[in-house]
């Protein structure tokens, strides 16, 4: 089976083929139904090869394709890798998104362009399974673009609108510069390894000196900012948010900005070799995920809640990478992909429901409109705060518990960000679905929730409390399966970089979890106390700390900065380039000028041509007796 | 036995008073006869150097360019009488429909 895994990147092209081709003549139905179908065969066949991993020689498998590149000895070949992180990844890939798939369905009932929306989203599917797959660094890297340009389609899907349409170039410019790193990161790979596929270059790794290998990680790590939204990169991602819901959930929040903690963890071995790196990384993970949370304590918009609290989230996850915690980045990405896309697509359904208002001051009173939604959201709040025994707990724990053993500063910016991460998870409950009504025109005109709308958010509500079942935590003699799972992935680089045996205690790792649960707790009764039980504090608090509260509603002014710093100066550039050097050198002088200068020795030359043949005849003369003179006289 | 040099001093003169009608006359049938002029002086060089040198090359050389002249005067008599039907004009400088 795992010989056929390409056939999980195949179906959902088929889908882009039979959608993008032929969707407006199917019908919305059957471009959603066909386009789950193709993602639920995908899905089919990685649950099939990861059954196969352990079977493996080694637990992998390289699946070689064809011939890809060939310049020199230049020589790149298209084949994939069944190992058990990419299976993991596939998994999460496909799993998740079939059930954003299925949401969509109703979510998108009655957009005009439903079949260009399935076409995106398979197309999407598909790169981000190349981007996982792929065995070397040039298809991870098609994988990434390729997956950032569906993003860019997908934020812009509605194109009409300015808002969208900005959104979508920022998302792509603000890109592109950490993939130019990216790019740079691959160049050096190849020229100081000779080879991109992953086995030779981690092989080769222990040869190489420092130096070159933390330049590599630190060019590729600012790919990993670009695609995940760290510090200073990560404005692209609550713009975002114009796009439709289901690509916030499965794009925005569950996959594709996952793509930088997986390509950290999947060159575990280099990073582990550039402790510099490392720390780097741990430290922009960490500042990242204390940044976000707090702008998330007074955003409004309940999908803007969420974005900040993904770039939090993806601050742990690169934290628990960059302190050498592969396995738990990996868990979190996991779990984080499960709550997160509950998350989104419930704050979609409230949006369906209250005809596209998202704004938490208008919304309110809806837990009992809106049953499914409400209790799912809550599951996932839970999970997102990291509420004793839901996913989210044990896979935040973790990461916390290995930043302890790393850095005790970090640890703290961990924790605290886990108390802030609770409070204003469950202020966005609290203010949307308790309380009275405040808008009686958006309570007089919800819509009812549909069974395939909240089908995918029951599934993935259990999945967001069990979920944590893949990594329980080991020190309470506990099975840790998905550490084991991935331990075949980190081999080569234990073999290089032995790791110190300093676990902790059974007695801190109760503490550490004690601690954070608490923090949990009490963040969780402070948003009740604040929201429910007496909303004039928070009025009070944001008048009392005027100007604190105003950097936090403008996000710190990044937006305004990047404006004055980049954008305005790249504008006046242009504008420079536009009207002085286009219009006035290239256009008035160059073209212009050529032409005018072409016309003054035309009228120059013209009068030679008097129209009398007299004339003619004795300039052939003279130029006879010239020619001959010079013959003569040589 | 008259010299080479004086036959070539004679197509030297008879070249010249060609090359000056054509350039000075306004009349194209005079132009046109002052072009047979000119041919005609290369003629008799070629005739001279033929029998200065012994070689018949010159004179079949001759042959060729009356050929070649007597097929010119035809044409360009056949012009001038189109063109005269045209501007009722043997003038040469009334003909400047190509003056840039």
């Amino acid at each position: 089976m795992t010989n056929l895994i390409w056939l999980a990147i195949a179906f959902p092209l088929i889908g882009v083929f039979i959608n993008g081709v032929f969707g407006k003549k199917l019908g919305e139905k059957t471009n959603g139904w066909l386009a789950v179908s193709m993602v639920a065969l995908s899905f089919i066949i990685g649950l099939l090869a990861f059954l196969q991993v352990p079977n493996l020689p080694e637990h992998q498998q390289t699946v070689d394709l064809w011939r890809w590149i060939t310049i020199g000895d230049f020589d790149v070949h298209f084949s994939l890798l069944v190992d058990p992180l990419s299976m993991i990844m596939t998994l999460v890939v496909t799993g998740v998104g079939l059930l954003i798939h299925i949401y969509a369905i109703g979510y998108m009932h009655g957009d005009e362009g439903v079949s260009r929306f399935f076409t995106y989203l398979n197309l999407f599917i598909a790169s981000m399974l190349i981007l996982v797959l792929s065995d070397n660094y040039l298809g991870l890297y098609v994988g990434w673009e390729l997956v950032g340009a569906c993003s860019y389609l997908l934020i812009g899907f509605w194109f009409f609108k300015d808002s969208a349409a900005d959104a979508g170039k920022k998302a792509f410019i603000v890109n592109r510069v950490g993939d130019f790193g990216f790019a740079l990161g691959v160049f050096l790979i190849w020229t100081t390894f000779g080879t991109l596929q992953y086995s030779g270059v981690f092989e080769a790794a222990g040869t190489v000196s420092t130096g070159v290998i933390t330049a590599i990680t630190a060019l590729l790590f600012i790919g990993a900012i670009g695609k995940s939204a760290q510090l200073p990169l990560y404005v692209w991602l609550p713009d975002a948010m114009e796009g439709p819901t289901p690509v916030s959930a499965l794009i925005h929040a569950a996959t594709m900005v996952t793509a930088g903690v997986y390509m950290v963890a999947r060159s575990n071995v280099l990073y582990a070799l550039a402790p510099q790196t490392s720390m780097v990384v741990a430290v922009i993970g960490g500042v990242t995920a204390l940044y976000a949370a707090t702008i998330a304590l007074v955003q409004f918009d309940l999908k803007r809640v969420l974005a900040y609290s993904t770039i939090s989230q993806l601050g742990y996850m690169v934290m628990a990478v960059g302190v050498g915690a592969y396995a738990s980045g990996i868990f979190h990405l996991a779990t984080h992909a499960f709550f997160k896309a509950l998350l989104f697509m419930a704050a979609g359904s409230v949006m369906h429901a209250a005809n596209d208002v998202i704004d938490m001051r208008r919304l309110g009173g809806l837990k009992n409109k809106l049953p499914i939604t409400y209790w799912t959201f809550v599951i996932g709040g839970l999970a997102l705060a990291g509420f004793p025994l839901t996913a989210g707990f044990f896979s935040k724990d973790e990461i916390l518990a290995k930043t302890f053993e790393a850095n005790i500063w970090l640890y703290a910016i961990g924790v605290f960000t886990a108390l802030l991460t609770a409070f204003y998870t469950f202020r966005a409950i609290f203010m949307t679905f308790h309380g009275e009504p405040k808008d009686a025109d958006v309570a007089k005109h919800l819509h009812h929730e549909t069974p395939v709308m909240t089908t995918p958010l029951v599934i993935l509500a259990i999945l967001s409390v069990l979920g944590g079942l893949m990594g329980l935590p080991a020190a309470f003699g506990l099975p840790n399966w998905l550490e084991g799972w991935l331990e075949p992935v980190f081999e080569t680089m234990h073999r290089l970089v032995p790791a110190e045996a300093a676990h902790l205690t059974l007695g801190t790792e109760v503490g550490l979890m004690t601690l954070s649960s608490t923090l949990v707790i009490l963040g969780i009764a402070a948003a009740m106390w604040v929201y429910l039980r007496s909303p004039q504090i928070a009025e009070r608090t944001a008048q009392s700390a005027g100007w604190a509260y105003n950097l936090l509603v403008h996000k710190y002014y990044v937006d305004e900065i990047y404006d004055a710093l980049f954008v305005n100066p790249a504008r006046g550039l242009g504008k420079f380039f536009a009207k002085v050097v286009d219009m006035g050198v290239i256009d008035a002088v160059l073209v212009d000028g050529s032409a005018k200068t072409v016309g003054w020795l035309g009228q120059i030359a013209a009068r030679w041509q008097t129209g009398y043949v007299r004339n003619y005849v004795v300039s052939i003369f003279v130029g006879a007796i010239v020619i001959g003179a010079y013959f003569f006289l040589r | 036995m008259i010299p080479t040099a004086w036959y070539l001093l004679l197509a030297a003169i008879l070249f010249s008073i060609g090359a000056g009608g054509v350039m000075l006359r306004r009349n194209t049938l005079v132009i046109l006869m002052c072009v047979e002029l000119m041919m005609n002086a290369v003629n008799l060089t070629f005739v001279a150097f033929s029998h200065e040198l012994g070689s018949m090359t010159g004179q079949v050389f001759v042959f060729m360019i009356m050929t070649v002249a007597a097929v010119e005067a035809a044409v360009g008599l056949a012009i001038l009488v189109e063109l005269y039907r045209q501007t009722q004009s043997v003038n040469i400088d009334d003909f400047d429909s190509l003056k840039g």
